[in-house]
């Protein structure tokens, strides 16, 4: 990934800033700037998510693309974010203890590096909320 | 709108071929649907092809023109279209080819659908299918496309009651198909025991819960139903031509194991055809996964949601089963180059229409339907055809 792909989603990536729409409530994660439901009547705002949320599904992953090799088994989940929006993260725990509905929250992390002398590509994983 | 029919068929054998080209893969396929259809290539009006990422398997793009110009067509200037919707490339292409003759815009039209995939390391092959899932949002986090199925699969079992042993006899049954098909990858009955145990992929699937890397190509010709009969005795009609979309990522769904593109299309293409479920003999799903299978045999009405597992254990989605479920071997036996695997599904349902299905066949079909997904449910096309 290249730096400026990687720098411009910054916001997102490190702290959780999504957006929602003024109109009717719904909250983006990742953001979007055109709410589904309101259409051309809806107000997009930025915000920041609590971090907050519940594991909905997940898988173990034995097997992943090069760049994620050294991390396996990890633990890939759902998570539905406290404000409402499912997000794709990796949870931090072992694996044998993910569960669905057990209780995660964000924490800043390393998510991949570009080879030895690539950029790293930080970003939000979670880990267990109690 | 006209009526449309499959005049020719073609498909290349399916596996690790190392000795083709992308180009001679395709020109294979689309020879010998030629040739099925009795016709003589100047006649040829127009070509569909399904590609996923030739960009990225063997760096070439600007697949339309290649494919006409190996073809032989290049001086004919012909349209020729690359399609590309991840895994569902090749359905769509197909719909492409039959709204072209539907329309009165075209005659005689190629579908063809076309990957090759083995040319890259597998760490790079698993990296470019997760660009068929949200890249910046699923791909960057970890995901990868097992990784997500066996979230779905996760979802599933939480909710319904799924064994690992019903699971597992999706790939079983596939198998015992693909046994039977000379075009597929693996030609090889696989027992329980042989999906149990193998290495985990993506808890809970494993390896032999998912459809291979394949290269292949597939392709068919389709023209208007009235002028059919000037090219074959057998040709097949298009009763239905539906595609549907979804959110691009699995967490943005209304419900993570039920894929509302493949239910909706499914509706759209009987409420075209004027038929329910109980009218198809034979269904070719897109099974890039077991679960996969599991949720388009209840999306597309088969039967109850929760259902899938056991109408599988007990033989219900077999060869001489109420609803037989990919009679190729489905994608995961008979092998899944993605560009190609839509179009690969029609050749089957045509062969199966045409009694020439040899120890696949069902008795008496005379109607069949396809299914084909792009990445985890973002796309999907519903074709029905039955005899004409």
């Amino acid at each position: 990934m290249t730096v400026a792909r990687f720098w411009r989603k910054i916001p997102q990536r490190y702290n959780m800033i999504g957006t929602k729409c003024e109109t009717c409530g719904r909250h983006f994660f990742p953001p979007r700037s055109f709410c589904p439901d309101c259409r051309r009547a809806g107000k997009i705002v930025e915000h920041k998510f609590q971090g907050a949320g519940t594991v909905v599904t997940f898988s173990i992953i034995h097997t992943a693309a090069d760049q994620y090799a050294d991390l396996t088994p990890y633990v890939l989940a759902i998570v539905k974010l406290d404000e409402g929006p499912k997000i794709t993260t990796q949870v931090i725990c072992p694996p044998d203890q993910a569960t669905i509905g057990m209780r995660v929250k964000s924490v800043f992390r390393r998510i991949a590096t570009d080879g030895e002398s690539g950029i790293i590509h930080y970003g939000t994983k979670f880990v267990p909320a109690e | 709108m006209r009526d449309v029919a499959v005049i020719g068929i073609g498909c290349t054998v399916f596996g690790e071929k190392w000795g083709s080209s992308f180009r001679e893969l395709f020109v294979e396929a689309g020879a010998l649907a030629i040739e099925d259809a009795q016709l003589s290539g100047e006649k040829i009006d127009a070509m569909y092809v399904g590609n996923m990422s030739a960009g990225r398997f063997v760096e070439q793009e600007h697949i339309g023109a290649l494919i006409a110009d190996y073809a032989g067509l290049a001086t004919r200037h012909i349209p020729s279209t690359r399609v590309e919707a991840a895994c569902a490339s090749g359905g769509l292409a197909f719909r492409q080819a039959v709204i072209a003759v539907a329309s009165g815009m075209e005659d005689i039209v190629v579908a063809a659908g076309v990957e090759k995939m083995t040319d890259v390391e597998p760490g790079t092959s698993t990296d470019t299918l997760t660009g068929a899932a949200d890249r910046e949002w699923e791909g960057f986090m970890g995901a990868t496309f097992p990784g997500l199925y066996a979230m779905i699969a996760q979802d599933y079992m939480h909710k319904y009651p799924l064994t690992r042993e019903q699971l597992a006899q999706v790939s079983v049954k596939n198998h015992f198909n693909g046994a039977r098909n000379p075009i597929a990858q693996f030609q090889q009955e696989i027992t329980l025991n042989t999906v149990l145990k193998s290495t985990m992929v993506a808890d809970p699937l494993r390896l032999f819960d998912c459809s291979p890397v394949t290269d292949g190509a597939a392709a068919v010709i389709v023209a208007p139903l009235d002028r059919a009969k000037e090219f074959t005795d057998t040709p097949v009609k298009v009763l239905a031509t539906a595609q549907a979309s979804d959110s691009i990522a699995l967490h943005d769904r209304r419900d993570i194991s039920t894929l509302d593109a493949s239910v909706a299309a499914g509706q759209r293409a009987f409420k075209m055809a004027k038929l329910t479920h109980k009218d198809i003999n034979m269904v070719e799903v897109h099974d890039c996964f077991s679960i996969a299978e599991i949720c388009a045999i209840e999306d597309l009405g088969f039967c109850k949601k929760g259902e899938a597992g056991k109408i599988t254990a007990d033989g219900e989605t077999a060869l001489n089963g109420r609803i037989p479920v990919n009679t190729s071997g489905g994608l995961k036996s008979c092998g899944h180059p993605v560009g190609a695997t839509g179009i690969k599904q029609v050749y089957e349902i045509v062969q199966q229409l045409r009694g020439e299905a040899g120890k696949r066949q069902i008795d008496g079909a005379t109607v069949g339907m396809t299914h084909n997904v792009g990445g985890t449910g973002a796309t999907v096309a519903v074709h029905i055809l039955g005899r004409a």
